[in-house]
């Protein structure tokens, strides 16, 4: 699949607000007054600009509230529900905070829930696709689960929790890794299937049906930079998880340790996304003879 | 509305002959012209007269070679175009319900004002039967020429989609696949009619004929041409023959 820079950007931005929000809700973190306003101002500033920079990626932004109907079936119109709601009930609780000392538990604990849910569901609109089989696994809402709440534990600055987390996470990616690399052979589906030629024989391409590129081909047979999968692996496990749990292992209460911490961990973290993306195959290649 | 219809009492579809078609895209231009010049946005080229020429198309012919485990190797040319899947993926996944399958006739469309453009349908397609138009914003798909098949401005022979009504091989036909007594389900019936990629579960009305076997050689080939030997020629060819090898 095309790695679209405004789909990765807001997986990974709103995925890191959405976090933070999260933590806030639940109580793991309790600022009050102006520290209590920084806070909640990164994670609604995350989560919106994550959110803005997805509208980029629309052929017709304008219309965008239209999304916001189809959430019986559509886990993308799910998300955009869960993403207002959740930002919603967490109101009343972050103006407690900041303007009364004091929080508003209910609305706190049930609008955290609904950031996770939120990101579960940005998660579901690629676990659902069969047409991509690499996502179509449980890795997937699981990965970006993990990658939320150890986002929120970190810019919450949780040392020892995030490291438990961080553990775990690097424990995530390598599995959607290495379970996705025979996901595309385990669905099933060939050039034999796709034309249903395949049980006569070995069927290849003879001729694309055009000489230049088109939609599906831009979009979705992205095969660019594939051969440096296992580097940009090994650099997105080390900055996303190995480095961030070293500094804070060695500089648990330093506030540029944790900074340094969170700045590789999404450095880290954008590289998987970009693999996420890069290396996932649409099926549709099939038709075209590639991957 | 992006919720499917349980069922729909006709499913309309198209069911296309890999044995006859020779691939000779008058189909793919058909379509092209057919929804340029009528319903909703037309179907735009971008750098048409270019280096690097791309448009969109709502069917595309491709060209695949089969080696059969024995005898020779053959060319089958595959239209494709939207399937009007019974359990269209591509519908359920539309975040505005722009996507949606017509509950009485099967028909899969796109309603081109409340389209966003997200491009999500596209991804959910095995198919790849849908194309973000560059310029529109919107995405196309194929309708199944419904702004031709109940046309009563038309003349009745005209009330077929474009590509089937331009075929000059006779390897389209549309018709009603829910209903067995039909034309098009009978030759489903009598040529084996496949689904494509049915591991997908998407449960395609459209259905392929597939290439009928190809003829085997069954005797060796005629004895090759006797050798052009003049040995024994006689008369007046065997006159000229012996004259002529004298020099
Ligand atoms: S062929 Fe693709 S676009 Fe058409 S109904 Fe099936 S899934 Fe949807
Ligand atoms: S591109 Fe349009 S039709 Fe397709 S899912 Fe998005 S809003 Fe629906
Ligand atoms: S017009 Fe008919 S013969 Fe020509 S490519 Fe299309 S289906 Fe095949």
């Amino acid at each position: 699949m095309h790695p679209a820079p405004s789909i990765i950007l807001f997986t990974t931005i709103s995925g890191l607000g959405l976090g933070l929000l999260a933590f806030l809700g639940i109580g793991m973190i309790e600022p009050t007054g102006l520290a209590a306003f920084l806070w909640f101002t990164l994670g609604y500033g995350l989560t919106l600009v994550g959110l803005a920079s997805s509208a980029f990626h629309l052929g017709h932004p304008e219309r965008a509230l239209r999304a916001f109907t189809q959430w019986r079936t559509s886990w993308l119109s799910r998300e955009a529900v869960l993403a207002a709601v959740a930002m919603l009930v967490l109101a009343p609780h972050a103006i407690g905070l900041i303007f009364f000392n004091r929080p508003l538990t209910g609305f706190g604990i049930i609008g955290g829930l609904l950031a996770l849910q939120t990101v579960l569901a940005t998660s579901m609109i690629y676990g659902q696709l069969r047409t991509v089989p690499r996502w179509n696994h449980w890795t997937t809402p699981t990965l970006f689960l993990i990658s939320a709440i150890t986002g929120g534990a970190l810019l919450s600055g949780l040392p020892f929790l995030s490291q438990m987390l961080l553990a775990w996470l690097a424990v995530a990616m390598v599995l959607h890794w290495i379970l996705g690399d025979s996901r595309f052979a385990a669905s099933g589906s060939t050039l034999g299937s796709a034309t249903g030629l395949g049980a006569r024989g070995a069927v290849r391409q003879l001729e694309p049906p055009h000489t230049g590129t088109n939609y599906l081909l831009r979009e979705m047979a992205y095969v660019v930079a594939r051969r440096h999968v296992v580097p940009l692996r090994l650099i997105a496990l080390l900055a996303a998880c190995v480095l961030p749990s070293v500094l804070l292992w060695i500089a648990p209460f330093s506030l540029p340790a944790i900074a340094a911490a969170i700045l590789l961990h999404i450095l880290g973290m954008l590289t998987a996304r970009w693999l996420f993306f890069a290396q996932a195959e649409h099926v549709v290649g099939l038709y075209y003879g590639v991957r | 509305m992006t919720a499917l219809p349980a069922s729909t009492p006709r499913k309309m579809g198209l069911v296309i002959d890999l044995d006859t078609c020779v691939g000779c895209h008058a189909c793919v231009t058909a379509c092209k012209g057919w929804n340029t010049e009528n319903y909703g946005a037309p179907l735009s080229d971008t750098d048409a007269y270019g280096a690097d020429p791309v448009g969109t198309f709502l069917n595309r012919v491709h060209s695949y070679e089969v080696t059969p485990a024995e005898g020779t190797p053959f060319t089958v040319h595959f239209p494709k175009s939207c399937l009007h899947c019974e359990d269209a993926p591509c519908v359920t996944v539309c975040p505005t319900g722009a996507s949606y399958k017509r509950a009485e006739d099967g028909i899969v469309l796109v309603n081109e004002d409340h389209c966003i453009g997200c491009g999500l349908c596209a991804w959910a397609c095995p198919y790849g039967a849908r194309e973000l138009d560059a310029v529109a914003g919107v995405m196309k798909k194929c309708t199944l020429c419904v702004d031709r098949i109940y046309n009563e401005t038309l003349p009745e022979v005209d009330r077929l989609p474009a590509c089937v009504r331009t075929c000059p091989a006779g390897a389209r036909h549309f018709g009603d696949l829910a209903d067995p007594g039909s034309a098009v389900s009978r030759l489903v019936a009598e040529r084996g009619g496949m689904d494509l990629m049915p591991e997908q579960g998407t449960r395609p009305v459209n259905k392929y004929l597939p290439p009928r076997p190809r003829d085997a050689l069954t005797a060796t080939p005629a004895a090759t041409p006797a050798d052009p030997s003049t040995e024994g020629l006689g008369g007046f060819l065997g006159w000229i023959d012996r004259t002529l090898a004298r020099f």
